[in-house]
């Protein structure tokens, strides 16, 4: 029973840190169209530059400018790179991120090499120890920060002008365009607040139980495309429970792996695929996602 | 090609643009000529280059093979996939279980049916296109992006098959290639042995060389006449409206699941061929990088153009292996190993990789292809059709509107 519980709370919080990237995904295709394959990297500069900063600044000042170097460049990539091809295919602008993730990657595992860097978190190694449940403090701060941002974004995009704004163009970008929302502005603060969340996401992705910032880290990020996929791409309410039953999924699925051998090892890195095929078979696009409405 | 007619106005799509879809590049007798040409160039290169660029040039004609394949179903049906990387590999471990022996390799079993490898290399294509054929249910449904991810799953679930099926792949070691042959003529070093044409000695990859020309002269007239054909229309109407489509008589679900199926046979094929030049298949090598090449190789060339595709496979074939083997001679490069922080040959053939991916597209969205017919937007000026609403390309994003 208490490896139970482990599990799902373990699972829990990895879905929470899968939640905080699949926002994201989510935020950048309603804005622009584009699946953002420049994500990972974006996940892994933002960890590099906490790991870099953290011994002069101290963690929380070093995870502050690490959100905005972030924030910046998903900016930059979509005044550069996104915006002045408005026009062209979906194909070609996702194809373009691709281009950006590779060099944006090879920078950064060209600085990383083959070293594991530490964060300096402040919850170090700790472990808490609730009746005879374990878990990892970092665990339980990865719950509850990103409990907090999702809400503070969920409360932003029901409650502000900006929020109100990002959900007009969603639905309608000429019918926006026309009462005077500016979709370039609103596709830029898409980007900033999508590369915001994947610093914060590469924080808990580095924490104890990890060992801390590899090369490698960034390619988390893609496990969260699962997530985002199987809640229905263009609903951030869909991103949360993907992430959820990826996260789940995966936790339990590591956790049982004694039980199931016959289907080989490493199976949590591959159920989350698996479910979300079996979830698309059923429902095309997605949990959550908005059925496909035309008129003739 | 010309993707970019707007899906709001089906009835604005000319009527020619299905002609000149349906003859990529050969308007005239300009384009008969270079492919002549082309073809008459890669006969006689084995007798003048080096092992180097023969295996760059075996490399970019398997490639060439699968682009054309995910050129059928990407740039012309407009379904994105992710998983080309998988059905390469089905058709890589297909041939080499078919030709292989059972037998004990180390302290592993292997399985294998020990066919004659020319069959085995048929019967590896169609197990590709069943394979593709059972995605149906998910790659009749779904559309773009969606299916974009969806296969992206095939790609992960293939590579951990092929790591625990240890008995037909060899786990993660992998397991080496029957070589293929006809009546006893090997195309490999030996057997025959010495054999020399004109002077030059004839081994393994000079006779792959034309084995795999033929392959690709046969892959892409296939394409080019099923794009010619009833089939191209259709799946081009599927791309641009899908009602429209469907109002027309297409049956939409069918044509879809019918170019996953054909697409995966060409990645079969090019699986299959990649497995006889590298002499060992490995589950590594079949990840999403992989996948991704595939994507920018039919994007670079040009999306629904079976010239952009094999211009767009050698390109982004060719590239990575020319850097890294003169990427010493370029400023600011170091040697591979050396105390020295600079940028390793490797790393810089990624930045011009990454680089060219970008800079193509920013300034030839319409690809190489759209480069050498003089229009890099892809679609003459006067015939482009403003779009006003949201993004709404060849690839359908999936969501209402």
């Amino acid at each position: 029973m208490t490896k139970l519980a482990e599990i799902l709370l373990n699972g829990f919080a990895l879905g929470s840190v899968y939640a905080l990237i699949a926002l994201g995904f989510v935020v950048i295709f309603k804005a622009s169209g584009v699946i953002n394959f420049a994500h990972a990297s974006l996940l892994l500069l933002g960890g590099f530059t906490v790991a870099k900063l953290h011994d002069d600044l101290g963690f929380a000042l070093a995870l502050l400018a690490a959100v905005l170097v972030t924030a910046a460049v998903a900016g930059l990539v979509e005044v550069w790179f996104i915006r002045g091809l408005g026009r062209t295919e979906v194909h070609t602008l996702t194809i373009l991120t691709i281009g950006v993730d590779i060099l944006l990657t090879t920078e950064l595992t060209r600085r990383i090499g083959s070293d594991v860097l530490s964060l300096g978190d402040p919850w170090k190694a700790g472990v808490r120890d609730w009746g005879g449940v374990h878990i990892a403090d970092a665990r339980i701060a990865c719950i509850v920060v990103a409990v907090v941002l999702i809400g503070t974004f969920f409360a932003a995009f029901r409650f502000t002008a900006w929020g109100l704004s990002m959900r007009a163009a969603a639905e309608d970008r000429e019918a926006a365009a026309l009462m005077g929302i500016r979709l370039g502005r609103i596709q830029l603060t898409a980007w900033c607040v999508a590369g915001a969340l994947a610093a914060v996401a590469a924080v808990f992705l580095a924490a104890f139980p990890s060992a801390g910032l590899d090369r490698s880290t960034g390619q988390i990020a893609l496990a969260a495309f699962p997530a985002a996929i199987l809640g229905g791409m263009d609903s951030a309410a869909g991103a949360l429970v993907g992430s959820l039953v990826v996260g789940l999924t995966a936790a339990l699925m590591a956790g049982y792996q004694s039980d199931m051998t016959w289907l080989g090892a490493n199976l949590g890195d591959v159920a989350p695929y698996v479910v979300m095929l079996l979830v698309l078979i059923w429902r095309p696009t997605g949990l959550l996602g908005s059925k496909e409405r035309a008129r003739v | 090609m010309s993707d970019r007619v707007s899906t709001t106005v089906p009835a604005a799509t000319p009527p020619a643009r299905h002609a000149s879809t349906a003859a990529p590049g050969l308007r005239g007798w300009a384009g008969p000529g270079a492919v002549t040409a082309v073809v008459l160039v890669l006969l006689v290169l084995p007798f003048y280059v080096t092992a180097f660029w023969l295996q760059t040039g075996l490399f970019a004609m398997a490639a060439a093979i699968g682009a054309i394949g995910l050129n059928l179903l990407s740039g012309t049906t407009g379904q994105l996939s992710l998983g080309h990387a998988f059905f390469l590999a089905c058709g890589a471990y297909g041939y080499v279980w078919f030709a292989g022996d059972s037998g004990r390799v180390g302290v592993q079993r292997l399985s294998g049916l020990g066919l004659p490898p020319l069959l085995a290399l048929v019967l590896a294509v169609l197990l590709t296109g069943i394979v593709g054929g059972l995605f149906s249910p998910i790659s009749g449904r779904l559309r773009g992006m969606y299916l974009g991810v969806a296969t992206l799953a095939l790609v992960f679930i293939g590579h951990h098959v092929m790591l625990n099926a240890k008995s037909v792949t060899g786990g993660f070691n992998g397991r080496s290639v029957t070589p293929m042959e006809f009546g006893g003529f090997t195309l490999t070093d030996g057997d025959p042995d010495g054999l020399e044409v004109l002077g030059i000695p004839f081994g393994q990859l000079e006779r792959l060389w034309y084995f795999a020309l033929v392959l690709v002269l046969v892959a892409a007239l296939t394409a080019r006449n099923l794009l010619r054909g009833r089939p191209g229309r259709a799946l081009g109407a599927v791309r641009d409206s899908e009602i429209a489509a469907a109002v027309m008589g297409v049956p939409v679900a069918r044509y879809r699941s019918a170019a996953f199926v054909v697409s995966s046979m060409y990645a079969g094929l090019a699986g299959a061929l990649l497995a006889m030049i590298f002499n060992r298949v490995v589950p590594d090598y079949f990840g999403l990088a992989l996948s991704i090449d595939y994507l920018a190789m039919i994007v670079i060339g040009g999306l629904g153009s079976v010239t952009g595709a094999v211009v767009g496979a050698a390109f982004v074939t060719v590239l990575p292996q020319v850097l890294s083997k003169y990427a010493d001679t370029l400023p600011l490069v170091v040697a591979p190993g050396s105390p020295d922080s600079g940028v390793g040959p490797g790393e810089a053939a990624r930045y011009l990789y990454g680089a060219a991916i970008v800079l193509v597209l920013l300034f030839a969205p319409g690809g190489l292809v759209g480069l050498l017919r003089g229009r890099p937007g892809g679609v003459p000026t006067g015939r482009r059709t403003v779009r006003l609403g949201r993004t709404k390309g060849s690839i359908r994003t999936g969501s209402k509107g």
